[in-house]
């Protein structure tokens, strides 16, 4: 190929940023949730089993059935798996290193992802409890929890 | 009774650094020499102005680089009458330009002419930015004007609308 | 059901950062390499899809410009997945099965050099309670792992070992990108990117495309000494919230793999794509994988993990492996979703 050489040396590049300012529409059960955050209540939705999913989902994740037993749940809970996050990235709940954890929160079947300020690493562990930290001003969606806190031990 | 949240704000803000590659750099550093760069297809001998990484309708790599003529022929446009650009007042014209020795219209601006008067198969020529602001963007062609020229034939443009 | 095998397979060099080519340039040789070796006329081809993302190329629509490579005149039957390129093989196989043509390219492509991908991959999580947190995509994997330890089978060592033996594999593979460094304790002296998962845990940023060409019947005896038959394929989900789901298994990867009858005749090669190490440990006992079984000869994505495309490059590998005569029977893994949500498994033979 003619100058391909020549052309390959000046190849281009240029930022490129691609915004998106969506707003969704939430439905009648997540809506319910975050009217919950609102109020600094925390709500889960229960199964025909009688187990409780917290957040809410709207169907049942193995049959599909429409759910509509909304209930309140704790604002503490069981940390069921976790990871260290010594940098966090852009965006993240905290800008201080930080855990995010999977938490079953007390009354709950199923856990919740957020971050947990723990101050170091070697105050987490698996089967800890940790007790929601709200915002000062709530507004109605998930950032307002903060993050979790460990417990104070008893 | 807990409100019921209707809606959310989810903005999302993704950065990128963009290359567009090979073929279209070669392009967009003829642009910013003030020359209009294509490239042929080894199948077809269609000759793609911009330069392409492959030919869309062979699916071959692109190969010969030819520079084209900086004159061609509208083979369709529009009026625009609704303001996008607050840069350019309408109503304005957007054209398809057939450049000489070129297979594939390009898209650009029409100028210096009234909208109403602008026609398929009208002869028009780029008009450049002044050498010192040219840059590997489509904004170095300011736009495209009449040359003045007797209006091409259908026949000769038929193929490329 | 028709017999259609793999006949050709093309892949580029995963790397870190193609910062020539764009797209298009980079799938033009793959395509065009497959074509070439499957000995059908790109003209012949009766069915083409692809699998990408438009937010990795930060490019909405960019599969259309992908078109360019293909070669979309006269016009073709195509089709795209926004999923990785091995669901593509999974439509272009029912496609087969309609019977009126007997052939079909499958490719992919994933470039993430240009943006943040461990970021965006947050995109893909549930938009209103999980997202607007942007947990990344290493963080969200790192919470499987430390749940798989918690079990008590598997330890950080044995993670090591995954990724040592797949750097080790890797360097006959010229297109694997990570191949350094495979010593274990070495390995295990690395910080925590997040913990428990090393560095050596997961997988590289890469950028890649890959081809294959599928052909039925007949078309596939002419045109290949040994087609890499397709005996079965399936793929299945979980729910989206990891909190309902148990992280330490993967049930859809274990249905999958009965379903495409993995365990109906042993397998002497196995592509799984994991792109965490620990990922390798839960498929291995979810497709009930024997001990003398070749696991990821290619390196796996533990040293290759083009986006969208590595899981078609794990049956790409695999089918390349028994049209080679180095195989007769293999299973070939590829999963989408954070922490193996969804599976899918096609089990191939040389076997008419």
């Amino acid at each position: 190929m003619p100058n391909s050489s020549d052309s390959e040396a000046g190849v281009l590049s240029a930022p490129h940023v691609l915004e998106y300012p969506y707003t969704r529409s939430v439905g009648p059960i997540i809506g319910h949730f975050l009217g919950g955050l609102l109020e600094r209540k925390l709500f889960g939705i229960r199964r025909p089993d009688g187990s409780v999913l917290v957040p809410p989902a709207e169907y049942d994740p193995d049959t599909g059935e429409a759910l509509t037993d909304l209930i309140e749940v704790g604002q503490a809970g069981v940390v069921t798996t976790w990871t260290w996050i010594a940098e966090p990235r852009p965006n993240q709940p905290l800008a201080r290193p930080f855990a995010w954890a999977l938490i079953q929160l007390d009354g709950a079947d199923s856990a919740l992802l957020h971050a947990v300020d723990a101050g170091d690493e070697a105050n987490m562990h698996t089967g800890m409890r940790v007790r929601v930290r709200w915002r000062d001003e709530t507004a109605g969606e998930i950032g307002d929890i903060v993050c979790f806190e460990p417990e104070a031990a008893p | 009774m807990t409100e019921r949240i209707v809606g959310i704000k989810t903005p999302i803000k993704l950065e990128y650094t963009y290359t567009p590659g090979l073929a279209s750099s070669r392009y967009l550093n003829g642009v910013a020499r003030g020359k209009l760069i294509g490239q042929r297809c080894p199948e077809c001998s269609k000759v793609y102005v911009p330069a392409r990484g492959c030919c869309p309708a062979c699916g071959v790599t692109l190969g010969e680089e030819v520079e084209v003529a900086q004159s061609g022929t509208i083979t369709t446009f529009c009026v625009v009458n609704l303001p996008f650009y607050q840069a350019i007042k309408p109503p304005y014209v957007c054209a398809s330009i057939l450049l000489d020795g070129a297979d594939m219209a390009l898209f650009h601006l029409i100028q210096e002419v009234p909208a109403e008067e602008v026609r398929m198969g009208m002869r028009v020529e780029a008009v450049w930015v002044e050498p010192g602001e040219l840059g590997p963007t489509m904004e170095s062609i300011r736009y495209f004007r009449p040359t003045g020229e007797p209006d091409a034939d259908y026949d000769s443009y038929k193929e490329h609308l | 059901m028709r017999d259609v095998a793999v006949v050709s397979f093309a892949q580029m060099p995963s790397v870190r950062r193609e910062a020539q080519r764009n797209e298009v340039e980079m799938i033009g040789p793959v395509v065009q390499s497959a074509i070439e070796r499957s000995g059908i006329g790109r003209k012949e081809i009766g069915f083409t899809v692809s699998g990408s993302s438009d937010y990795l190329a930060g490019q909405p629509f960019s599969f259309v410009m992908a078109l360019d490579a293909v070669g979309a005149w006269p016009p073709i039957r195509e089709s795209h997945v926004e999923m990785d390129g091995a669901w593509a093989l999974y439509e272009a196989w029912v496609r087969l099965q309609h019977g009126d043509i007997n052939s079909a390219l499958v490719y992919a492509f994933g470039k993430s050099s240009p943006g943040s991908v461990r970021d965006l991959m947050a995109l893909q999580l549930d938009p209103y309670c999980v997202a607007p947190l942007w947990p990344d995509a290493i963080s969200l994997a790192a919470l499987q792992a430390r749940a798989l330890l918690d079990r008590g089978d598997y330890s950080e060592r044995d993670f090591a070992e995954v990724a040592s033996r797949g750097r080790a594999a890797a360097r006959d593979n010229p297109n694997s990108q990570v191949t350094g460094g495979a010593d274990i304790d070495a390995l295990l002296g690395e910080p925590y990117v997040a913990s428990p998962l090393r560095r050596h845990a997961c997988p590289p940023i890469s950028d890649g495309a890959a081809a294959v060409v599928l052909a039925a019947e007949d078309t596939a005896r002419r045109v290949c000494e040994r087609p890499a038959w397709i005996r079965g394929i399936d793929h299945r989900i979980e729910p989206a919230a990891l909190g309902v789901r148990d992280l330490t298994s993967s049930p859809s990867a274990e249905l999958a793999a009965a379903n495409a009858g993995v365990a109906d005749g042993g397998v002497d090669v196995a592509e799984l794509h994991a792109p965490f190490a620990h990922q390798e440990l839960i498929l291995r006992d979810a497709l009930g994988l024997a001990d003398g079984v070749a696991i990821n000869p290619s390196g796996g994505a533990l040293t290759a993990n083009p986006l969208m495309v590595a899981g078609l490059i794990r049956i790409g590998e695999a089918a390349q492996r028994l049209i080679d005569g180095d195989a007769t029977r293999a299973a070939a893994h590829a999963t989408s979703g954070p922490c193996l949500q969804q599976n899918l498994v096609c089990v191939m033979e040389t076997k008419q």
